[in-house]
């Protein structure tokens, strides 16, 4: 995926904030030498290409509701067809297939911890496998953003 | 580090804020004068209470989020690790502190399937970028980890914002 100079520098530079000002835009053109009609531009033509996948704020997990991971170890002649129920619930915004005997994981949010357990409950009962959940207990990263 | 059991204070407004941003600031030059309108609130009070919700670390960071897929880094290493229980916060703060850590976290075991209390995200172009970093952290560890693993993953089902069930 090819990038301009410019592109480079906007995702370098601003993964780990915006300006928090009533003009982000403005602001991030005034630091490049650029307009913000410019920065408006790029950063819409990068999102309609999926390079970014927005501009905003980046939630901390269980901080609104409640959130988990859980892996299933789902025989392979089963993963598709358990793979597509664990993703056609709303509450489930990440869903990994991974190398190793617990094979699906997946990632779950909801209003609060009693509604994550009923969907897990719901889940184990759809595909009649167990879920092995392993719910955050203490977050240790600092994270920086990727260098592109 | 972040604690986990402790719960800021949010109202129906501050959700709205959230619900209404989680996929994104409009890309127009006031965008959080656009997201007051369409809430029926003032700019003022939404970058007062976005401000209050970056404070309290409810809100990460209002920034440009890749997608690390469409830039090549398509090498998605969960490293996991079984650390004893009095290293592990020194162990998680060690590997969170490394740049190509994305997410550092400790979980409970599961026995006997799962032994791994701390999980450390490493994303890299290859496959053999991730594990020469993974090495590097079983360097830096050392006996403090009994064994690990990475869990590559093998293919993205479903990859969404958080979504709120409100």
């Amino acid at each position: 995926m090819a990038l301009s100079e410019t592109e480079r520098r906007i995702i370098n530079k601003y993964q780990r904030g915006i300006p928090y000002e009533p003009r982000p835009f403005k602001a991030i053109a005034d630091a490049l030498g650029l307009t913000e009609n410019f920065v408006l531009n790029t950063l819409a033509d990068l999102r309609e290409r999926r390079i970014l996948s927005r501009v905003g704020p980046v939630i901390s997990p269980n901080t609104v509701g409640a959130s988990t991971l859980a892996a299933m170890s789902v025989p392979a002649g089963k993963l598709d067809a358990v793979a597509a129920q664990v993703s056609a619930r709303p509450e489930v915004n990440h869903n990994y297939e991974r190398e190793h005997q617990l094979n699906l994981w997946f990632v779950l949010a909801a209003a609060d911890r009693d509604a994550v357990l009923a969907v897990i409950d719901d889940i184990e009962k759809e595909a009649g496998l167990d879920v092995v959940e392993l719910p955050l207990e203490e977050a240790y990263h600092i994270d920086l953003g990727f260098r592109v | 580090m972040n604690k986990v059991d402790w719960k800021p204070h949010m109202d129906e407004t501050d959700r709205q804020i959230i619900q209404a941003t989680q996929e994104g600031l409009p890309l127009v030059p006031r965008p959080y004068h656009a997201v007051a309108e369409a809430l029926g609130l003032s700019s003022a009070d939404v970058m007062a209470r976005m401000q209050r919700m970056l404070d309290d670390g409810v809100i990460r960071r209002i920034g440009v989020v890749p997608n690390h897929y469409r830039l090549g880094i398509k090498a998605n290493g969960m490293s996991v690790w079984d650390v004893d229980d009095a290293h592990v916060r020194d162990a998680g703060m060690e590997l969170g502190a490394l740049d190509y850590v994305t997410h550092c976290y400790r979980r409970p075991r599961h026995l006997p399937d799962w032994p791994y209390n701390l999980f450390a995200m490493v994303h890299g172009r290859r496959r053999d970028e991730v594990e020469a970093l993974v090495a590097e952290m079983a360097r830096i560890l050392g006996p403090r980890a009994r064994r690990h693993e990475i869990l590559f993953s093998t293919r993205i089902l479903k990859k969404t914002g958080l979504r709120l069930g409100m």
